[in-house]
């Protein structure tokens, strides 16, 4: 297991599900109810000292139980190591919490991870949409369930029949 | 310059006078002088500043004054992908320009939507404002936009200018 995992599991026992190396990519996953509390100890550790967050995503995986996973990637820029940490979270309770606190740069990925996958971050301080319009009803796009052609918002101009 | 002229040919050494008709020469005016509205949406934009660019130059056709305001502009070139995020604002850029006014549709995305037939991208820029040239390629050569624009010079040759026209786009009120 790679020192960094090691270490990781010794503090989180119970948070801590497994972890995956692969071509020199470490991934760490972590119970949901864990995570906040991992990312602030690889965050404020001064041997892991990871200060910058590189990434945010979310996959979907439509056949599992826990159907999201959201996927922080950070960066020690004074170490030059990166971690991947990954949860998952099940379809009918979204929620993970916000890194905001820890790195700024998490707010604007984490708005976009809302509006693609609609997975929701408690404590985010601006938790709205970001690409699509904020009235857009249509669902969340990224979701393997949402027709790649959309549920019709494309082709409606409702602006055509606007007297202004 | 592409004016029909009417009259005998002038000799050597007279005035140069020749006579036609009112609408020619103003269509004529029209076409010589077309400033195009900057629209660049993507990569199609990159094929629209080379034409301006000294190796293309489409000022030779007098369509080089690129303007960024809809009211000094007589024709829009949608050049890329249309989101329909974007869709209310090229309509609206669209009634802010003056009469008379042309669209070019620049690339397949603005024309058809290309290959994004996805949630978010308007399947042609025609569903919303009326086109006059589409302009196909991926993204399209200076030279075809070119010949896009000779192509609108032809049509503004043949418009009737003193005769009422049919009004070109009807918004249908709901």
């Amino acid at each position: 297991m790679h020192p960094i995992a090691e270490k990781i599991q010794t503090r989180f026992p119970e948070g801590f599900i497994s972890s995956n190396e692969w071509r020199g990519d470490l991934a760490i996953s972590v119970k949901r109810e864990a995570l906040h509390d991992v990312c602030a100890y690889i965050r404020t550790d001064p041997e892991l000292d990871c200060d910058y967050m590189v990434h945010v995503s979310s996959v979907d995986w439509p056949d599992e139980a826990e159907r999201f996973e959201v996927v922080y990637e950070v960066y020690s820029i004074r170490k030059r190591h990166r971690i991947r940490i990954k949860t998952r979270v099940p379809e009918n309770d979204c929620r993970v919490d916000s890194m905001v606190d820890l790195w700024m740069g998490a707010n604007f990925m984490e708005r976009e991870v809302f509006d693609m996958m609609g997975i929701r971050f408690n404590h985010h301080p601006d938790l709205r949409r970001i690409l699509m319009p904020d009235d857009y009803t249509e669902g969340y796009p990224l979701r393997k369930d949402f027709p790649v052609q959309g549920k019709g918002w494309r082709d409606t101009f409702d602006f055509l029949n606007d007297p202004n | 310059m592409g004016l029909v002229q009417i009259g005998p040919p002038a000799k050597d050494g007279d005035i140069g006078i020749m006579t036609l008709s009112l609408e020619k020469a103003v269509n004529w005016a029209r076409k010589g002088s077309l400033w195009p509205m900057t629209f660049g949406l993507a990569c199609c934009a990159i094929e629209m500043i080379a034409a301006v660019s000294s190796r293309y130059d489409i000022d030779r056709y007098g369509a080089g004054v690129f303007r960024a305001s809809p009211r000094q502009s007589d024709l829009m070139i949608v050049a890329g992908t249309v989101c329909r995020r974007m869709a209310p604002v090229i309509r609206k850029i669209y009634d802010q320009m003056p009469e008379p006014k042309y669209v070019i549709s620049m690339g397949s995305c603005a024309t058809s939507g290309n290959i994004y037939d996805s949630y978010s991208v308007v399947q042609g820029v025609d569903r919303f404002v009326p086109v006059d040239i589409y302009v196909p390629g991926c993204p399209p050569t200076p030279e075809a936009l070119f010949d896009g624009i000779f192509k609108l010079q032809d049509r503004i040759m043949q418009k009737r200018v003193f005769t009422k026209q049919p009004e070109q786009v009807k918004v249908v009120r709901a």
